[in-house]
């Protein structure tokens, strides 16, 4: 299974020299099965590039949206395979308790928002709510479950045969849990991420910053450790860098924490960065 | 994926019951008492932390709850067996007695807890310290 970052931005795309080298792009993440399967994890302004990239043989997409804020939804109208007749996409997402997927998609794919309604795409559009349990897609398992996050909101949890990924780019497990991260039953997106070889995560705030955003969603650098840590993972990925971070604020964060001791690797979320897992060397690297 | 983990609405139910000043009681959809907060310790004479949880037919007698006549309250009776048989709100009033061996007259409402996608997730229980 082949992981590639195309967005890593929270909130707000953020272009500039300032944030050049881990990208300006909101959230977007591909996965490329054994057999040639495409999962798209998020559709933000980094799925634009990955569309320019896509394989032409690929006849199939399945986007997995965690959510319907615009970070995670604004790409689908720049999106071509979904104005391409040839091309069956499946999308996935939260309804609400009153309003199905379809009709939370709508509001942003019509005008005044957008000129194309989500009627006019020209792909074979299959709409799936979740969370809808544990599914296949090719020869991938795809297993959703609601996390902690404003908004019905979901985490994934993607296995092959070899390896396994979670991505939880909107969450903040440590507003639910009373003894963060002591009790695993009490956290949000335990299950989704125990014991996964790489865990893509939240990690928005520095220590300093969150007391001041709690319950906006996300999560500190700290708090994604102390859940990367509660759960068990080989590898995480930090993700959702808040807008106003620059490229040295976050090196500088970083390197507080990756620091020796831990149990696993944890690698600021680059945009271009590529990660190979189950293989011998599931080592990440950038474009 | 194994279940270990509960769901996100009851973990933040619990979360919510923890800041509030109302004493709140959480059982899961089997009736298996998940929590209960500080101000319901001081009803019903425990730490949740002492009590931890307990099945339904445990908490469902370990109070022996009783009607306004004294009379025994089967467990088919009590608003929050109610709640998670019937998916209905249901209220009541009743005495029990602690396990500080205090008897009180308390008020309970007791409403199903449904999450997205009509999940049925459990009941919750609110109930008041009656004043006479």
């Amino acid at each position: 299974m082949k992981v590639r970052l195309w967005g890593t931005r929270g909130s707000l795309a953020s272009p500039g020299a300032e944030t050049a080298r881990y990208g300006g792009n909101t959230a977007c993440v591909e996965v490329l099965g054994p057999r040639g399967t495409v999962l798209i994890l998020d559709a933000g302004t980094g799925i634009r590039r990955l569309a320019a990239e896509l394989s032409p043989t690929v006849r199939r997409l399945d986007i997995l949206l965690t959510h319907l804020h615009m970070d995670h939804i604004q790409g689908l109208g720049f999106f071509p395979p979904l104005h391409d007749p040839e091309m069956e996409i499946h999308i996935w997402g939260p309804a609400s308790t009153t309003l199905s997927l379809g009709e939370r998609l709508r509001r942003y794919l019509s005008p005044p928002l957008f000129p194309v309604r989500l009627r006019d795409l020209r792909c074979r559009l299959v709409l799936h709510e979740v969370p809808s349990g544990e599914v296949r897609v090719g020869e991938l398992t795809v297993t959703s479950a609601l996390v902690c996050h404003p908004g019905p909101t979901v985490g994934y949890r993607i296995g092959s045969d070899e390896a396994v990924l979670a991505y939880l780019p909107d969450h903040e497990p440590s507003l639910g849990a009373r003894k963060f991260p002591a009790e695993p039953r009490w956290t949000s997106g335990y299950d989704l991420a125990a014991g996964v070889d790489l865990l893509i995560h939240d990690a928005q705030y520095s220590l300093a910053e969150y007391p001041e955003h709690v319950g906006w969603g996300h999560s500190s650098l700290d708090d994604a450790i102390r859940f990367a840590t509660c759960a068990g993972v080989k590898h995480l990925v930090t993700f959702h860098h808040d807008p106003a971070r620059t490229d040295e604020n976050l090196d500088r964060m970083m390197a507080n924490a990756v620091r020796e001791g831990r149990r696993f690797a944890i690698t600021p979320g680059a945009e271009g960065a590529t990660f190979e897992l189950g293989t011998p060397a599931a080592a990440g690297h950038d474009e | 994926m194994n279940q270990n983990q509960h769901d996100i609405e009851v973990i933040l139910f619990r979360q919510l019951a923890s800041y509030l000043a109302m004493p709140l009681f959480i059982v899961d959809p089997g009736g298996t008492l998940l929590f209960y907060n500080e101000p319901a310790e001081a009803i019903l004479g425990r730490r949740f932390e002492e009590t931890g949880e307990m099945s339904a037919a445990e908490w469902a007698t370990a109070f022996h709850p009783t009607d306004e006549e004294g009379d025994p309250l089967p467990a088919e009776k009590l608003p929050l067996t109610m709640a998670l048989a019937e998916r209905r709100p249901a209220h009541g009033s009743l005495w029990i007695h602690g396990f500080d061996h205090v008897r009180r007259h308390i008020e309970i409402t007791a409403i199903p807890l449904v999450g997205q996608s009509n999940r049925f997730l459990g009941a919750v229980a609110i109930f008041w310290s009656k004043r006479l």
